[in-house]
């Protein structure tokens, strides 16, 4: 089973040299920690940035230089900044390459809800619907199963929308699974877990095709 | 050609009850704090506020909050703001959610003279109820109309006398192209020079869009989320 590190982990592995990716807030925003050697990749923070950097050393933090998630950051060699319209210009355009986002549930055929759960108090959406309606691929990263146990893959989301049939590839700490027509495709366990606790946790139509390998990480 | 007001109290006097307003900056960064603060003291109410946040407690548009002076808030992520939660639920506020690129490109149509946008973002969600879906090659998006608001307040890095703009960093934000969107449009910044001293090729908002600016005081730039590495 994958911790939180490792989830990011294991999407860091789908980033491509030249990649511009938009990373959310929790699990998507460790991935920057581990982007493999020789990959160059620029990460665009909705807010009016790219090329973000690591956290500032203590005492240089900047009130003007924050990221989507009101975090003071810092620039990278390559940096440029721009207005919110100009922002989502470039993801509704398709310029970003990856999105990582967290979700509350998906369904089987990439329906995600992330924004909203009925009787709590909704501090809104933020960019996550523009994201999910024009990233020409996402990821998303979550736990398999909500606090209740049950399963967060499912055959349709019960929860407010977020977007539909954009989710392109989910991981979370049993798997690696793809969506297309069919559902979601298992393509790798996490270490130490079977097919047969994916399938009991899994609510959604679920392919199995093979043996299914163990993931690397 | 001088639009230079004194100061916040001299920008923001004619703004009366009930006035929509967009306010610029993304959570506290890039914010008009001497205009929220002028707008407190005048006690002004019933107030629309287009912003992407609602401040926090005790800080920027949540000082307006506090003091009830907001009738209702448009805004994409209101979360961080207990007095703001408060009133919504007692139902003294209303509130707008609409996704954050659809906030930005709605003040961006208003300063660009078009009337309203299709976006992808909130198709198939209750952001889409009562409003017009078109297909265009096959993908499905909603008709978004362009704001109108009495006044834009925005907060610049730098400005001229003509009203020439200069942002700083992630501080720029929602800030231009609220700029373009007022009717009126008040900009305090941290610096303000005479006309010709900013270099032509490094402005951001065209004075044209400008009706008032002045150089604000005493800026409090507060940090949402400190996250820093250490020394060393």
């Amino acid at each position: 089973m994958l911790d939180k590190h490792g989830i990011a982990k294991r999407i860091a592995r789908e980033l491509e040299d030249g990649f511009y990716v938009n990373l959310g807030i929790g699990i998507p925003t460790l991935v920057a920690n581990y982007i493999p050697t020789g990959v160059e990749v620029v990460l665009q923070s909705e807010n009016g940035l790219l090329g973000m950097g690591p956290f500032p050393i203590e005492g240089d933090e900047d009130a003007d230089l924050i990221n989507a998630g009101k975090q003071t950051i810092t620039t990278v060699a390559g940096s440029s900044f721009f207005d919110s319209a100009m922002s989502f210009g470039m993801i509704r355009a398709g310029k970003v390459d990856l999105t990582v986002l967290g979700a509350m549930e998906v369904s089987d055929t990439g329906d995600i809800a992330n924004w909203k759960i009925p009787g709590k108090m909704v501090k809104g959406m933020g960019g996550a619907m523009d994201l999910v309606a024009s990233a020409k691929n996402i990821i998303v990263a979550m736990q398999h199963v909500n606090k209740a146990g049950e399963s967060k893959l499912l055959p349709s989301c019960s929860l407010p929308i977020t977007g539909l049939k954009c989710v392109k590839k989910v991981v979370t700490e049993l798997g690696f699974f793809e969506i297309d027509e069919r559902g979601f495709v298992l393509k790798e366990r996490a270490p130490g877990v079977s097919v047969a606790e994916i399938v009991s946790k899994t609510a959604g139509r679920l392919i199995v095709e093979g043996e299914i390998p163990e993931m690397e990480l | 050609m001088n639009k230079v007001v004194a100061n916040a109290q001299a920008a923001i006097a004619d703004i009366q009850n009930n006035a929509t307003l967009m306010l610029g900056g993304f959570g506290l960064c890039g914010i008009p704090e001497n205009c929220i603060s002028a707008l407190v003291k005048s006690g002004v109410t019933g107030l629309t506020c287009i912003s992407n946040n609602a401040g926090v407690d005790g800080f920027g548009i949540g000082l307006l909050l506090q003091s009830r002076q907001v009738r209702k808030m448009i805004s994409s992520y209101v979360g961080e703001n207990a007095e703001f939660e408060r009133q919504l639920l007692s139902g003294e506020l209303e509130v707008e959610l609409i996704p954050q690129g659809t906030l930005a490109t709605r003040c961006m149509a208003a300063g660009y003279g078009m009337p309203a946008i299709f976006t992808p973002a909130g198709v198939g969600t209750e952001v889409a109820d009562g409003k017009e879906v078109r297909a265009f090659n096959g993908k499905d998006y909603l008709l978004e109309y362009a704001f109108d608001a009495d006044f834009a307040i925005v907060k610049a890095w730098k400005g001229d006398t003509h009203g020439n703009l200069v942002f700083r960093a992630t501080s720029r934000n929602f800030n231009p192209l609220m700029a373009m969107a007022g009717k009126v449009t008040i900009a305090e910044v941290e610096e303000l020079v005479p006309a010709g001293s900013l270099d032509p090729n490094e402005i951001h908002t065209p004075g044209i869009y400008v009706h008032r600016i002045f150089q604000g005081t005493d800026y409090e730039k507060r940090i949402e989320q400190r996250t820093v590495r250490p020394r060393g």
